[in-house]
């Protein structure tokens, strides 16, 4: 809460750094930062939206990655059907993003703590067995986008540059969105029912109402994170809805500190820069990583963003 | 017809009876205190009446209105209140956000999600007067969890008071509290008399016989015997089940 302030700030200066560097990029004449970078925004969609339900809601979802297959498969199965606009790729990837949410999080919030971890890996799980079975989306091979989304009839995001704008758009308007959300009098509900659900019950809310619905919204927005994900790697399979890739998405949030929502946008950022510097320093990254992810948590609870904040 | 009427109220923990077909007026405007011993039975009575817990038979009716089967957040709605009696508060928000998220949820729908909801001085300023009533409005910007044990009892009461409750179930509101502390909150109960109906729990015999309009006694998940404190105070019964241990001689 201190660093409401200043978080206004930070923000203006990591998106700012997100919008020069494709000039950088063309400065370094090195066109593959561009890529890199969009894929640190796609993920940076779907750690924030992790954190809305997570840090706020203190809903541990170990089954995000579940939303980022649906947005990724809905841009698959639309496009193989002649439909290429992006707009109605995310409309769809939307729609059956918020009806996965509803039901398996109905189910989900009748448990708490590990429980509700263990459901919704679960239900991720099932979304990806069943494309693994999809055998006419290639099954557990996946399938080769012959093209990338549409805009306004153009195929303008066949650019990586073009691409890269249209995801850091989107990143800062559903970053300026949940941050409205976690301010607005939903987001009170949302975090009381976090800090103490028997209060909130007695003076005369249901949680539950609210718990889900935040489910959902947080479900939509990683959906659209894997509809940019899947346009950047021009490629689907059931591998974005692994369970490894649901666990990157609770490492991001939990690295960038949880509950400051651009804590997860530096975090996805990081974890990822890290992911790609220490692969080449050796092929026992994780390792390294692992270590990284270890220091930060002893050493300061908030993530990263409690670095900059200095000692309590 | 009384603002409250319990029938035939029943709770069992497997073999016992916590609340064992238990009857209770409550008259609209009046203080009515229910006293007893260490596992009468007094908490899980408010739990029950409140809709926290469960209960196996009986009816609740409140204003005319049978409550059995409402959860606790529908019986808030329908002017139910009640405070802990282990402090329950949101420890990260203020004092301040504490009271008005009590405001809110009887003050149009939460499911706003663009304005920013400190900024409404509808909620803040009632939820000030609430906090000025208990005594705790210098404290409306500290988190709640930094208040020291007294003044959270003082913000419990605060909290339930923002609801605007037609009838406010106090589970046990001096629990730990300093004497300046207690003094404090008895006389907001005082200045509550009349214009909201109370169902008080208290171990400190002195506020509940210098407060109560009508007292039960409660043993064993029954109530024993009902009256103004006058007549409790004479009641042979009552003084045998449980006045007498304190008194002895």
């Amino acid at each position: 809460m201190r660093l409401i302030p200043n978080r206004a700030w930070a923000a203006t200066i990591l998106f700012t750094a997100f919008a020069v560097l494709p000039f950088l990029a063309v400065a370094l004449d090195d066109s593959y930062l561009v890529v890199i970078a969009s894929r640190i925004l796609c993920y940076a969609i779907a750690a924030l939206a992790l954190d809305l339900i997570l840090g706020y809601g203190g809903m541990v979802s170990f089954g995000h990655a579940a939303y980022l297959g649906i947005g990724a498969y809905a841009v698959a199965i639309l496009s193989r059907a002649g439909i290429t606009d992006l707009g109605l790729h995310m409309l769809a990837a939307i729609a059956a993003a918020a009806v996965f949410a509803l039901v398996t999080g109905a189910i989900s919030l009748r448990t708490r703590g590990i429980y509700f971890i263990m459901i919704t890996l679960a239900f991720a799980q099932m979304a990806y067995f069943f494309f693994v079975s999809l055998s006419a989306y290639g099954g557990d091979d996946g399938v080769t986008l012959n093209a990338r989304s549409t805009l306004f009839g153009q195929t303008i995001l066949e650019d990586d540059t073009a691409l890269y704008y249209t995801v850091l758009v989107l990143l800062i308007g559903l970053y300026l969105l949940a941050v409205a959300i976690t301010r607005s009098r939903f987001g009170r509900v949302l975090t009381g029912a976090r800090e103490n659900p028997v209060r909130m019950q007695a003076i005369g809310f249901s949680p539950f109402r609210y718990q889900l619905t935040a489910f959902i919204i947080s479900g939509c927005m990683t959906a659209i994170a894997g509809v940019m994900l899947a346009n950047q790697t021009s490629y689907v399979s059931p591998a974005f809805m692994n369970w490894h890739r649901s666990g990157e998405l609770v490492v991001m949030v939990v690295f960038g500190g949880i509950g400051n929502l651009l804590g997860a946008v530096a975090g996805a950022t990081i974890a990822l820069l890290l992911e790609e510097w220490l692969a080449v320093l050796t092929e026992h990254w994780p390792l390294l990583f692992g270590l990284i992810l270890v220091l930060v948590v002893l050493y300061s609870r908030d993530g990263l963003s409690g670095l900059f904040r200095g000692r309590r | 017809m009384s603002l409250l009427e319990v029938r035939n109220l029943r709770k069992s923990y497997g073999a016992l009876k916590v609340t064992d077909d238990l009857d209770l007026s409550v008259e609209e405007g009046e203080l009515h205190a229910i006293i007893g011993p260490n596992g009468a039975g007094k908490s899980t009575l408010i739990a029950q009446l409140s809709g926290q817990s469960g209960s196996d038979g009986g009816s609740v009716r409140f204003d005319g209105t049978e409550m059995m089967g409402r959860a606790m957040h529908r019986r808030v709605r329908a002017g139910m209140s009640r405070s802990f009696q282990i402090t329950s508060i949101l420890p990260g928000f203020t004092a301040l956000e504490n009271v008005a998220s009590a405001v809110q949820a009887r003050s149009g729908s939460s499911f706003r999600f663009f304005s920013p909801v400190a900024e409404e001085s509808a909620l803040n300023d009632q939820a000030l007067a609430a906090l000025d009533r208990v005594g705790i409005a210098d404290r409306a910007f500290f988190n709640a969890g930094s208040l020291s044990h007294g003044e959270k009892r003082q913000l419990e009461l605060a909290i339930a008071l923002a609801t605007r409750p037609r009838l406010l179930l106090l589970d046990e509101p001096l629990a730990g509290t300093s004497g300046a502390e207690a003094d404090r909150l008895v006389e907001v109960m005082r200045g509550l008399k009349g214009a909201v109906t109370l169902v008080l729990i208290e171990h400190d015999m002195d506020a509940v016989f210098a407060l109560a309009d009508r007292i039960s006694v409660l043993v064993y998940g029954r109530i024993i015997a009902t009256g103004t404190p006058d007549q409790i105070r004479d009641d042979p019964q009552v003084r045998a089940a449980y006045l007498g241990e304190e008194e002895g001689t």
